[in-house]
This record gives structure tokens, C-alpha cells and sequence, in this order.
């Protein structure tokens, strides 16, 4: 069980989170010129890392902020944590 | 291979079992294979079986990091069933349920596959036509379904809670007669003997760290038992998917995510099937040992950890003892995670890569159990013939990028989702 | 009632001679004392066999003293109050207590089970895995129910655990796992440092190894020094002492599980077992050490059990396992048992040393001696010693006795360093795993650390709660740490005795050192196949006492060194925690809290028949008199079609929406054009997934220059809001927009009906309702029955239709007052069945439509996907497979047999036959329509607009059942819309 340190209301169980998967894709800025293999690396594929992973959390029984985190998905120890939009 | 039976035991019990063989050798590597397969999982021993067995290949080798078996294998929660919704799932875990069928006598190594059935119960009308959909969709599939009433409920699984006072009354359920459990060290441990008798070099404590390539091809591994030659590769190491075929240069649809799974103390027998509770996903059965086996949902985020959350638990065991109140009573002896090949449609990959001479079986979900023997079937059918089989050409990886996704539970691309 | 012949004449620190309590095991009844364990009583009851093993159903006695016990497993109680499984060492003895043996038939005294002990040579490790593979299916109809009757321990559990069970969630800044000298040394450091402490032990009594054996603390008794800390600590307001309180489990970022079991009986209120969740700081891994088995031939007899449990059931409770004991061992500590025994009453045979060399004068020591067997099958005789370098032929000493206390040396308890990820250390000299690097935030001290002097123990523990309190940031001042005079412990060197015979590693599971041999000769040679060929170490005491034989039976059988085999994962829980406790809180609404609208009550007043929508109830129907749900569903349709009716539509997922930028927004987020809405307007909208697949759908009202209100599918109402700030907050930051969750702020209610406008007109006079002045789509603010409102001219049943909205707490207000208003107008409430019939009949989409899996243009909503802007999802429409021909696309079906009734979960196929052959599509929705007088269905059928005018049939092969049905389009009443305007 995670403790997420939220920037906005503190340290809270995961369970109080949704994630939202890795944090480094981007969605592509025009998407209709965009081609479909680019268009569906945005969707499905991801780098999956065994390591430090920036990924989304989604603060659904708090303050509805997503923010960001580095975290290690061997050990589960947390780096940066930031609101992702900032 | 020495031959298992009752007589061999016999014949043992009179040496005081002094002359057993080793049910597999513990080779060292040669310095090049036609085909080596990495990941000795049920997976890879059954790829590696099927090539030597149905495809006359047998200067092969299976790499494994740690011990066969030591993955998903023997952390699962020992399913086996075929009641998809998709029609392309039906077929493969069919084929599948199949050579389950016939395993232990095929191997020589007793499986215990036991088609107790495996129900699933619903709660709502909207669930009801989903899972009466599903099964009316199988029999079309020309696989067993069965639709049960509450009565059949009460006959088939005593132990059920059926009130209608409880937050999801059961309001019905189905069934897969030919579905149930089997042993599952055993399917890796009776894969690598039966490979082995076919002369397939089964190595262990060897870790690939490597895939070399020459001109756009596979050419071997870097392993930490030294360079292997590889006229052909394939990949069947489920969460480590990803870190394989980035090797290659290779990005997958896959995410890994754990599952929890949990056992309770040893009784006396109670549950005599497989139930799936639709409200609270936790599947529940008691193995022959006498533990209550009870699997349920993902952590939901990426992981290597092999340490689910407690609240994971307390979900499980809640949903397992407020459907089966009488688990209430029993102890949980021990608990433990999977990490899953999570595919970003819910289906799996069982495909050539865009390398040659590269092909991988993986983003297993949770179907990975049931699938070893078609998975490991189809894999060696696909390096055997450089193409695949038409059972497993849906489960490519173009259709990730077409959009022709096989999503069983229509989640969307999300892996944690499926 | 049975006297306590094995009761010593005085001693006993854990029992009050005072209150003799009376028991029962196997129907037999016992007398005990207050303070007593199960195993403590039988022992002074004269108890031997106490369990039959798993495999070979041998004669099994009490082993250990605590939850290290592998035999000493029994069910309490009977039938619907059985609790099997329990380990005779953890009960606490109270009156009238019931007890049983498990696993033996009719009792573990007398078990015909044992028969299957004399085929025990047939039953090598893993002799299942050889054969019962004939015929093809003799394995499940054959071998499996036999064997699954064999297998289990206790009785199948007959009813639900109806004990209380409670949980507690905490936060501390250091937990202490275990309250031994090691740990309650580290409590009261890390106390007077000013740390929040939770001391946890599983024990009655704090004390550890000393409730054992006596130490001596700082010049006096050991249990007295720690008596005097605990008090002092109780006097600590931010201290938590648990008592019988067993940390289970370790998990991420410091949380671990203490699973309590508090007094039975102090009141009714207690909870059987409280499960804390402490989130710690730091953590102090104080769990001691268990004591290892001797490997020799029959060691697994009644009578033979673990030295320094033998001495405790002395020291603790004044009771011998036995009037003649031969005391064997590795190393100094059984002299102390010895003097121990002796001083409680115990003749001593022979204290076998397999060192060489020296020994005591006050003990009959053998230097250099082993014991080859244990002699005798229900009990202990006797034990056949032999010279440990002696030869072969040597034909060894025969020494009677009654009881066998021996001493393998230590094993640190490693549970819980290993659970939280620390890697472990091999100490070949000393034989001995030790805890190395953390994984989590901890340290470990004491025996649980390799220091087995009290000394040592007292230091260790003492050091790391210092270190514990300074790293949750607590200085204060704590004094001098406490001394012991007791500071060697004299290590156990490695010796496992290699000899012939049944010697047990796992005494549960019947694992030999031959099993081991077996499994390593048939090439299962990683300490996880062992594991798990041999079930080594998978019984309910966690391979407590058997994983270090195994570990080094293993390595010698493949001649390798002990550290190159390594351990198996160490998995929690630590010990066993019963599945209520896991449960607690979260059965029923404890899990999913029930939703109610605000007009709840009025329904369930009403009498209304419920449906689950999500968390939600929403009336199925309202019953009637005499008619049946087909009958009262059909007639509220025909109702509302005819007249007028109300719905409870309050569960719809409402989002505000405000911002400079929210109509650029609200264009990305659906498929369709928002920006064009007047002020006052409103539209239906479609909501795509980024893969393209609809995703929600609702309508939008632009209430004014920047501010728009939106209504979700009640399914989505949180994954909609979810979705509308990973945009916001992610993707397109730049945009001003503010969203908010209304839905539990707002009730809405649904007039609907020719009778709507009328109705409408007397309760909201002011607002002027013609088609000009209030079109359709459009919204209004009004006040309605009195009530500030919203007012939405939309339709959901394609009647002429009015959607009123009030805030939450005035909404059971306006339902009854419309429902009073609307008594001349025959108003009809109507419920989900009522209001699914009324959509499906007008062909609008629901989840059952929009599955995740299909696309606008496969719902026949492809016209609404807006070609001249961005939005999410729309690229992936483009995609070839979205694009494809040969898709599922929705249809309506119309039963040409009137007298047919749709089941449920049907597909739609060419043939009448269900013969195997992939099927057309399948039913999404169905329903009995009585404006049609017919069953009709919306399908998703391949190519399905194109057939038309075809007759296809609607299939349930499971029940047999099909029909003929005309494939039309999905909106099968009033294509035009004409009765939109009533």
C-alpha cells in the first residue's frame, strides 16, 4: 500500500488515487496529421520500465489533482512528486 | 524417459526410491541452438515441448533466470476454462482446454487437471445478459455452457450465499462444465521432463541479457552463462516482456501489474468448484490440499514488487467471505502477487516481431494458466513455421496499430483496465 | 475430570493455581489452571498424542511453545462454532473449553488414518505427480475425491464466523515487533526519546525468551526488569502495548499488519481479533529466534519436542512434558534446560552433547553423543544414543526416558526483514541466515539479529529504538541502557546428523530428509522446487522450525554451500490471521455504500421494487394490486405514452462547467459541435474514447456565456469527471476551465407524456410553455412547485418531455408536490423496466449498446462525429479496422411471433438451428413492447443496415429457445419525432 505524498492535501493511501499510467506520453499536438503508427504509439504501446517510472495519479477522494510521480516499480520508493499541471 | 506409473512407484518403494532419474538434465549450454526459447515457464518448457514433438526440432534450448516454473507458473490461481467472449479467445483457449484435456497421459507427468466446472455468478440484469450472452456466443463456438438457475446454485455449490439481503444478491449464474483447475508446478515440471526426454537442453540460473542481431535478424543471446548462437528466438517471459523485446529494439502494448492471490489454512473439502463472483472480482476455489484459493483484481498500477497492497486483501477476503460466509471461519495462511503481462486490449501477443527470426508469446492478462499448452503450441507451430497459425494470426502485434483490437471486456487501451 | 498428574508441585509464572478451569479434549475432560495454554493443560493432563500428521496420519505431541508449533493444530468448539486449525500453544485455556484432534478418525489417539502410514513407502515426495494419470479422466473421477477427503486438517468450517472482529488504522513513529529483552529495550528507548511507540507481542506476557527460561536484568529478576519497564511505559500516554499481538505482515512505505487477539472474555465487545495497519516510521524487528529440530530416526514422536519449549512449559506454567527426559543438543544451552527440568522436578537420563570435550559435573553429560532414534510409537520410550564420530557398527546406548527436549540451536526470525524486501546474510561459521541490508525503513536486534546472549539482546534493542526514535525525529535524553550478567550464548555450530530412518524436517506436511534427498536426486534442485515438490515449509506454521533443515539437508544433498542455495520467499502472513479479521468493515455497505436520490424514501414508501444501477437503487417499478411486473411495467408505459408520468432521473452523472475557454473544451470533448449552443439551449452530445469507441453520452445546456451544465451516463458519472480533468490537467493545460461533480448537488425528475405541458404549466404559471417560447432543447431557469428550479425540454421516451432539476435537499419536495399536483392528470410514476421499454422502443443508445468495444458509426451515430473539427478520439476512426466493412452495426428487431418473449443474453443468427457456426451479432437490449404488442430488440448485427427487411432469428442456445425476427431500423416508435411536441 502506497502512501502518496499528494502536493495538495498531504501524505494519503493509494487507495484513495487512480492511476493513470506513464506520465511520458504525450498526446500528438495535430492529430490528424499524424501518422497511424505515431497516432497508436500514443495509444498502446508504452516503455514499461523495470526502474524508476514517471507515471499519472489521478486524486479521486481528494483534491481531484493529477499529479506526477517518479517511482521505482521494483521497490516502490517515490522520487519528484509534482501537480501535473504547473 | 523412465516411465511414470504405479508400477514404477512400486518398483521404487522396493529400492527405497535410490534409483529414480532426474526428471530433466541440468546441461551446460551449447554455444548455438536452431531455436532458443527464453523463459522457462510453463510457457517456454510447452513452446519447447511442441516444437521437439510436433515439428521434429530438437536442438533447442530453453534459457531460464531463475528455476523453471518460478514465474506466473506457480503464482496463479490454477484456472483453467474456455469461456471467452470473443470469438478469436474461444477458439485459441478451446484448442487450449483440448490439450489440457489430454495432458497428463501426453506428458507422462500427472497434471491433475480437474474439470470441476467454473461458474460465474452475476447480480444485475445487465450483467445477467452479458454472461448468458457470452455462453449462448460459446456454444455457437461449439464449447460446453450451461445456464444455472438459483436451484442449480444451491446443488452445485452449497457453500454460496444466495440470500437476497446482500448489497449484490446472485441473481443466476453460468457455467463451463469442462472448465476447472490442474496443478500448476506440475505443468512446468511435466513440460520440461517431457522436453527434455526429446532432447530439448533445459538451462537454468541463466539470464539473457542480451539479443544480437546482424542485417535486421536474430543471430543469438548474451547470457550470464556466456554468448548463445540462435538461428530463431522466442520470447515467453510474461511481465518481462517488455525488457526483452526492448533487446530487439522492440516496444510492446504491455504493461506489467500485480495480482494478488491468497490461500487460506488447509480443511476439509467444502467447495467442489470454480465460482467467480461478477461483483467484486474474486474467483474462489479449494484446492486438493484443502486450501481456499481466492484470486481477484490488479494493484492497478505498474510493478515488479511480487507485494500486493493489503487493501487488495481486504477487498478479496471481504468479497470471498461475504459470498462464501462460511470462509469467514478459516485462516489466511499466505499471500503473494503475479506479475502480469497486462496487454493493452486484454488479449494476448503470440506473434513474429518485427525482427527476424523473432517471435513472442506474452501480454497473457490473466489468461496466461489456461493458455500454456496452446500458447506454447501456437508459439513453436509460429517458429517453426516462420508464420503463424491461423489460431493465433488475430493475436498479432499490427493489430494494435490497425485498431483491430480484441477486447474482451471492452476497457479500452488501458492495461489496468482489462 | 481428570487430575493434572504432570503438574509440577509449585512454579508456573503465567498460571493462577487459584482458578482451576475444566476442559475437554476429544471428549475426554481435563483440569487446568487460569493462565494456561490448550497445550500447556494437555501437557499437565498427561496428554501425549495431541494431532495425526498430514500424509501418514502419525501420532503427533505437542512440538514448540508458541506459533512456531507444526503438530499441536486442533478445531474448537462444534459444528457451526468449530474454529479449526488452531494451534494448542496459542489457545488460552478458559472454562468449559472444547477441544478437538483433527485429521483422525474417530480420534487422534485411535486413528484408522494410520493405516495409510504402512503404504507410507508408496508416497514418496511427489508420488502424485507418478501416476492416477489412467484412464484420461481417472484423475478428477477416480483418484482426486478420494484424495481430497484425505487432505485437509480440520473440519470444513459449517457456518460463518459471527465473533466481532474490529480494525484499527494508526499512525506511528516507531513499531516494535516483538516485546522480548531485545524489544521492550527498544520500546522504552525509543518512549523516553518521545517517539510514538506501538510494542506489539504475541504473548500474554511481555518477556520473550525469559518467560522460558529466567535471566538475570540489572541485578535482579530478568521478568521483573521487564515487568518495570512495561509499567513504566503504560504511564506513557504516547505508547500503544499490545499484548497477544503478532505482526503479520510488512508491506510498502512501512505499513504493517499486528493482528490482536485480546481476551475472550473481558466483555462482550472485545473483538475476537483486532487487525492494525500501522503506517511506522521506523520499525524494530525485535521477533526473536526459533529453536531448530535434531534430524534423527522417529523424531517426530509424542515426546520429543523443542528443549527450550519443554523448559518453558516448566518455567511458565509448572507442568512437565514428562518424568525422565534426555536432554540432546548442539550447543550450551541445554544445561540450562537441564538444571532447569531437574530444579522443576525431572529425573534427567542423559544430557547427549554432540560436542566433544567439555561438559558439567552436576549433569550426567555424554561429550560427543547423539541420539540415532527415538524408540517407541505412541510415546517415547526411550532414545538409542551413539558416538557422533563413531562408526557404523557402533551399536549406541539405550536410555529410557519419557520425553526428548532437543536443542538444533537457533534460527533468527527473518519474517518480517524478508517480507519488507531486506536481503539476508549467511554466517557460515555460526550456521546462521542473517538479517543484511533493510528493505524498508528498519532494523533488526536481538535474537532476531543473531545476538542470543540477554546481554547483547538487551544492547541491541536498546541501540535500535534510540536509532529508530532519532530517525522519526525524537532526541530527548533516555538514560543508561540495561545490563545483563548473562553475555555468552554459546553458538550452535553446524551439525546436522546424516542417519538412516524417518527423520522429519517438516512435521506437518510429513517431509523427511529422504523426501529432501529424492527431490534434489530427480533434479529439483532449487530450494523452490524443494518447496514445492516436497510441500517443505507450506503448512500452517510457515516452515517456522523446518526451513533451515531443509535448507541445509538440500545443500549437502547437492554438495553445494548453504548460501549458494538460498531461502524460499518468505510470504506474509507471518502467522495465520483469520479471514473475518481481513474482512471487517467491508461486508455489505461497508464496501459499496448504497446511493439513494433524494426522492428515496417516497419510493420505498411506496412500495417501489428496487434495481442496482452501479451503487445506486432506482425503482424497477411501483407494484399494483392484483397485477404482476409485466403487467404493472406495461401499464406504466402505456400511461405516461397515453397521459403523463414521472421518473427519477436524479442518478445521472451532472458536471458543471466554467471557464473562459469552455467552449473550446467542451468541442474536444465530444464528437460532436458544442460551441454553436446558444445561451439557454441545450444538445445531445457523444463522448469517444481516444481508441475511438463511444465512450459516455449526455446532454450539454449552456446556461450562460461561460458556463454550461452536462448530464453522464449514471455508470460513468466519475469516470466522465475523471476523464474531463486528466484533459484539463494534462493535455491541454492552457485552457481555462473549471469542472465540477454536481450530481449529489442536483435532484432532477422527468415529467413525460401528451399530459407533461399541462401538468408543467400548473406548477411553473409563470413559465410560458409553448413550442415558441420554450423549443425543444431548451432550458430554463423557473420556479416550479414552488421551488427554484432548472428546466430542460428534452426527451428520453420520445414523448413530449420536461426534465426538472432543484437542488438535492429540495428534491424529495418537488416529487411529492408534482405528485400532488399531478393527481387530476392521472399522474403515473414509473420506474427503469417502464423507462428502458420507452428507449429501447425509440432506439436510444445505453452501455448495452456502447460497450467500449463499438463505434459511432456502428450505433448509427457516425452523422454526429463532426468532420470539420479536433476531438478526442476522432483520429482514431481513421484507423483501417474502424473503417472496415463487415462490422456489427445496430439494428432493431421486431418478433414476428406476438406471442414470443425474448430471453435474455440472446445472439441473432441466419438459422433457426444453434448449430456451432459463428452467429450474425447479438441482442443488446429487449423488451416486450406494449405499443407494439410484440417482443423487440436493439441487435448488433453484422452488416446489420444493410439486411434490412431480412429475417433473422434470435437464438438462446442454452435454453433451446429461438425466434424469427424482421430486422428494422433501431427506432421503432415515432421516427419523425412529431410527439416530441405532445
Amino acid at each position: 500500500m502506497l502512501l502518496i505524498p499528494c502536493p495538495f492535501c498531504g501524505a494519503r493511501d493509494e487507495t484513495e488515487f487512480v492511476y493513470g499510467g506513464d506520465a511520458g506520453v504525450e498526446r500528438p499536438r495535430n492529430p490528424e496529421t499524424t501518422t497511424d503508427e505515431a497516432w497508436t504509439d500514443y495509444l498502446c504501446f508504452r516503455d514499461n520500465p523495470q526502474g524508476m517510472h514517471r507515471e499519472l495519479w489521478f486524486h479521486r477522494d481528494g483534491c481531484q489533482r493529477w499529479i506526477t510521480i517518479e517511482r521505482d516499480t521494483r521497490t516502490h520508493e517515490l522520487g519528484a512528486v509534482r501537480l501535473s499541471r504547473s | 524417459m523412465q516411465r511414470y506409473s504405479i508400477f514404477s512407484l512400486l518398483k521404487g518403494a522396493l529400492s527405497g526410491h535410490q534409483d529414480w532419474e532426474p526428471a530433466w538434465r541440468a546441461p551446460e549450454p551449447k554455444s548455438s541452438y536452431d531455436i532458443v526459447i527464453v523463459g522457462g515457464g510453463g510457457h517456454g518448457l510447452a513452446t519447447a515441448y511442441y516444437l521437439a514433438r510436433n515439428h521434429g526440432i530438437s536442438n533447442i534450448a530453453v534459457l531460464e533466470r531463475g528455476w523453471i516454473g518460478g514465474g506466473n507458473t506457480g503464482r496463479n490461481t490454477t484456472i483453467v476454462r474456455s469461456n471467452y467472449l470473443l470469438p478469436e479467445n474461444q477458439r485459441f483457449y478451446e484448442h487450449s482446454l483440448k490439450l489440457w484435456e489430454g495432458l497428463s497421459r501426453d506428458l507422462n507427468y500427472n497434471v491433475m487437471f480437474s474439470p470441476r466446472g467454473v461458474i460465474n455468478v452475476f447480480h444485475t440484469d445487465a450483467q445477467r445478459d452479458y454472461w448468458v450472452r457470452r455462453h449462448n456466443g460459446m456454444r455457437y463456438a461449439g464449447i460446453d455452457a450451461e445456464l444455472l438457475t438459483r436451484a442449480d446454485l444451491t446443488r452445485l455449490v452449497p457453500a454460496l450465499n444466495l440470500s437476497p439481503d446482500l448489497r449484490h444478491p446472485i441473481v443466476g449464474g453460468v457455467m463451463q462444465p469442462r472448465g476447472g483447475v490442474a496443478r500448476h508446478d506440475a505443468v512446468a515440471w511435466g513440460y520440461a521432463r517431457a522436453a527434455d526426454a526429446l532432447g530439448v537442453d533445459i538451462i537454468q540460473d541463466c539470464e539473457v541479457t542480451g539479443i544480437d542481431m546482424q542485417g535486421g535478424r536474430v543471430t543469438g543471446l548474451q547470457t550470464s552463462r556466456g554468448p548463445i548462437g540462435a538461428g530463431r528466438i522466442g520470447l515467453a517471459v510474461a511481465g518481462h516482456s517488455s525488457q526483452l523485446a526492448q533487446m530487439a529494439g522492440i516496444r510492446l502494448p504491455i504493461e506489467t501489474h500485480l495480482l494478488t492471490a491468497t490461500v487460506s489454512e488447509p480443511v476439509k473439502p467444502f467447495i467442489d468448484t470454480v465460482v467467480s463472483i461478477a461483483a467484486t472480482h474474486a474467483y474462489i476455489s479449494q484446492t486438493d490440499k484443502g486450501e481456499v484459493l481466492i484470486g481477484g483484481s490488479l494493484d492497478g498500477y505498474n510493478s515488479w514488487s511480487q507485494r500486493g497492497s493489503p487493501a487488495r486483501l481486504e477487498d478479496i477476503l471481504s468479497a470471498a467471505s461475504e459470498y462464501f460466509p462460511r470462509i469467514s471461519r478459516l485462516r489466511q495462511l499466505r499471500h503473494w502477487a503475479g506479475v502480469m503481462d497486462m496487454s493493452m486490449d486484454g488479449s494476448p501477443i503470440i506473434a513474429k516481431l518485427p525482427v527476424d527470426g523473432l517471435a513472442m508469446t506474452g501480454g497473457w492478462c490473466y489468461g496466461g494458466f489456461k493458455a500454456t499448452p496452446a500458447s506454447g503450441w501456437c508459439l513453436a507451430w509460429t517458429l517453426a513455421n516462420d508464420a503463424p497459425h491461423e489460431l493465433n494470426a488475430p493475436f498479432s502485434l499490427e493489430r494494435f496499430r490497425t485498431g483491430a483490437m480484441l477486447n474482451e471486456n471492452g476497457a479500452g487501451p488501458v492495461a489496468a483496465a482489462h | 475430570m481428570r487430575r493434572q498428574p504432570f503438574r509440577a508441585a509449585e512454579g508456573g509464572h503465567l498460571v493462577d493455581r487459584s482458578e482451576p478451569l475444566r476442559f475437554d479434549f476429544d471428549g475426554h475432560r481435563y483440569e487446568g489452571y487460569q493462565g494456561d495454554s490448550l497445550a500447556s493443560g494437555l501437557l499437565a493432563a498427561g496428554v501425549r498424542i495431541v494431532a495425526r500428521s498430514f500424509k501418514y496420519h502419525r501420532p503427533r505431541g505437542v512440538w514448540g511453545f508458541g506459533s512456531e508449533e507444526p503438530n499441536a493444530m486442533v478445531t474448537t468448539g462444534i459444528r457451526e462454532d468449530a474454529r479449526a486449525n488452531l494451534k494448542a500453544t496459542e489457545i488460552l485455556l478458559s472454562d468449559g473449553l472444547e477441544a478437538f484432534g483433527q485429521n483422525a478418525w474417530p480420534s487422534v489417539a485411535w486413528d484408522m488414518g494410520g493405516a495409510v502410514g504402512l503404504a507410507g513407502r508408496l508416497m514418496p515426495a511427489g508420488f502424485y505427480y507418478k501416476t492416477f494419470m489412467a484412464p484420461t479422466r481417472g484423475w478428477s473421477a477416480l483418484y482426486e475425491p478420494l484424495i481430497r477427503r484425505m487432505a485437509g486438517f480440520g473440519p470444513a468450517p459449517a457456518a460463518p464466523d459471527d465473533a466481532f472482529y474490529a480494525k484499527r488504522r494508526i499512525h506511528a513513529d516507531v513499531l516494535v515487533a516483538g516485546g522480548g529483552p531485545a524489544g521492550v529495550a527498544a520500546a522504552l528507548a525509543a518512549a523516553r526519546a518521545g517517539a510514538r511507540v506501538v510494542l506489539a507481542d504475541e504473548n500474554v506476557r511481555f518477556g520473550g525468551a525469559l518467560l522460558r527460561m529466567p535471566g538475570e536484568i540489572e541485578e535482579g529478576d530478568g521478568l521483573a526488569w521487564i515487568d518495570t519497564a512495561i509499567a513504566e511505559l503504560e504511564t506513557m500516554s504516547h505508547v500503544c502495548l499490545l499484548r497477544r499481538a503478532t505482526v503479520t505482515g510488512y508491506y510498502d512505505h512501512n505499513l504493517l499488519t499486528v493482528a490482536e487477539r485480546p481476551d475472550d472474555d473481558v466483555e462482550p465487545s472485545t473483538p475476537a481479533v483486532r487487525l492494525w495497519f500501522v503506517r511506522a516510521r521506523d520499525v524494530v524487528l525485535a521477533a526473536g529466534a526459533h529453536e531448530r529440530p535434531l534430524l534423527f530416526d522417529g523424531n517426530d514422536r509424542p515426546g520429543v519436542m523443542s528443549a527450550s519449549a519443554a523448559a518453558g512449559y516448566a518455567h511458565a506454567y509448572g507442568v512437565l512434558a514428562g518424568r525422565q527426559v534426555v536432554v540432546a543438543g548442539n550447543n550450551d544451552s541445554i544445561y540450562a534446560v537441564a538444571r532447569l527440568l531437574r530444579g522443576a522436578g525431572v529425573a534427567i537420563a542423559a544430557v547427549a552433547d554432540s560436542r566433544s570435550g567439555g561438559g558439567v559435573p552436576d549433569l550426567p553429560c555424554r561429550m560427543g553423543w547423539v541420539v540415532e532414534r527415538a524408540v517407541g510409537s505412541r510415546r517415547v520410550r526411550g532414545v538409542l544414543l551413539r558416538r557422533a564420530d563413531g562408526k557404523p557398527e557402533d551399536k549406541g546406548e539405550r536410555i529410557a526416558c519419557d520425553f526428548v527436549a532437543m536443542a538444533g540451536g537457533w534460527s533468527p526470525t527473518l519474517h518480517l526483514h524478508a517480507q519488507a524486501r531486506g536481503s539476508l546474510d549467511y554466517d557460515e561459521e555460526r550456521g546462521l541466515i542473517l538479517p543484511g541490508r533493510a528493505g524498508g525503513v528498519n532494523r533488526s536486534a536481538g535474537a532476531a539479529a543473531g545476538r542470543f546472549d540477554l546481554d547483547g539482546c538487551l544492547a541491541e534493542g536498546w541501540a535500535a529504538g534510540l536509532a529508530a526514535a532519532t530517525s522519526s525525529g525524537h532526541e530527548r535524553p533516555v538514560g543508561p541502557p540495561p545490563r545483563s550478567p548473562n553475555r555468552s550464548a554459546g553458538d550452535a555450530p553446524v551439525s546436522w546428523q546424516v542417519g538412516p530412518g524417518k527423520r522429519f524436517v517438516d512435521l506437518q506436511y510429513d517431509v523427511t530428509a529422504a523426501d529432501i534427498e529424492l527431490a534434489a536426486r530427480e533434479g529439483y534442485q532449487s530450494v523452490e522446487h524443494v518447496k514445492r515438490y516436497t510441500a517443505l515449509g507450506m503448512g500452517t506454521d510457515q516452515g517456522k522450525t523446518s526451513s533451515m533443515a531443509g535448507l541445509v539437508l538440500l545443500s549437502e544433498a547437492l554438495g553445494r554451500p548453504v548460501a549458494r542455495t538460498g531461502t524460499t520467499t518468505f510470504r506474509p502472513p507471518y502467522t495465520p490471521v483469520p479471514i473475518a479479521a481481513m474482512a471487517a468493515g467491508l461486508v455489505g455497505e461497508g464496501r459499496d455504500a448504497l446511493r439513494r436520490t433524494a426522492a428515496d424514501d417516497w419510493h420505498e414508501a411506496q412500495g417501489a421494487v428496487f434495481t442496482a444501477a452501479g451503487l445506486w437503487r432506482r425503482p424497477r417499478y411501483y407494484p399494483r394490486d392484483g397485477m404482476e411486473e409485466v403487467e404493472t411495467i406495461e401499464a406504466e408505459v402505456r400511461e405516461t405514452r397515453g397521459g403523463v408520468g414521472i421518473v427519477d432521473v436524479g442518478t445521472l452523472g451532472k458536471v458543471d462547467i466554467q471557464g473562459r475557454d469552455a467552449r473550446v473544451f467542451l468541442d474536444l470533448i465530444y464528437a460532436n459541435r458544442i460551441s454553436t449552443l446558444g445561451i439557454g439551449r441545450g444538445r445531445y452530445g457523444l463522448m469517444l474514447r481516444e481508441d475511438g469507441r463511444v465512450f459516455d453520452d449526455g446532454v450539454i445546456m449552456r446556461l450562460g456565456e461561460h458556463h454550461f451544465y452536462l448530464t453522464t451516463t449514471t455508470a460513468h458519472q466519475h469516470a466522465v469527471m475523471q476523464h474531463i480533468e486528466f484533459l484539463l490537467q494534462t493535455v491541454w493545460p492552457e485552457l481555462e476551465v473549471y469542472a465540477s461533480d454536481v450530481t449529489e448537488h442536483w435532484f432532477a425528475a422527468a415529467l413525460a407524456g401528451p399530459g407533461s405541458r399541462a401538468l408543467l404549466g400548473r406548477a411553473a404559471p409563470e413559465l410560458d410553455l409553448s413550442d415558441a417560447a420554450f423549443p425543444m432543447m431548451a432550458v430554463r431557469a423557473a420556479t416550479v412547485a414552488g421551488l427554484s428550479a432548472l428546466v430542460f425540454r428534452m426527451s428520453y421516451s420520445g414523448e413530449l418531455s420536461y426534465e426538472i432539476a432543484v437542488p438535492a435537499d429540495h428534491g424529495l419536495a418537488l416529487w411529492t408536490r408534482l405528485l400532488s399536483e399531478g393527481r387530476e392528470d392521472d399522474l403515473t410514476p414509473y420506474g427503469t423496466e417502464a423507462m428502458g421499454v420507452m428507449r429501447i422502443e425509440k432506439g436510444h443508445v445505453t452501455h448495452a449498446e456502447a460497450d467500449g468495444r463499438t463505434t459511432p458509426d456502428d450505433l448509427g451515430l457516425g452523422r454526429m462525429v463532426s468532420a470539420d473539427k479536433r476531438g478526442v478520439g476522432k483520429r482514431s476512426l481513421d484507423l483501417p479496422a474502424l473503417r472496415q466493412k463487415g462490422r456489427r452495426q445496430l439494428v432493431g428487431l421486431s418478433v414476428i411471433d406476438t406471442q414470443a418473449r425474448i430471453p435474455p443474453g440472446c445472439q441473432v443468427a441466419e438459422s433457426s438451428d444453434m448449430k456451432p457456426a459463428p452467429p450474425l451479432g447479438h441482442i443488446t437490449s429487449f423488451c416486450y413492447s406494449p405499443t407494439f404488442g410484440r417482443a423487440i430488440a436493439l441487435a448488433l448485427v453484422e452488416n446489420g443496415r444493410a439486411r434490412t427487411g431480412q429475417t433473422v432469428h434470435i437464438t438462446s442456445p442454452m435454453t433451446g429457445l429461438s425466434m424469427a425476427a424482421e430486422v428494422v431500423p433501431p427506432v421503432f416508435y415515432d421516427a419523425q419525432g412529431t410527439r416530441l411536441h405532445g
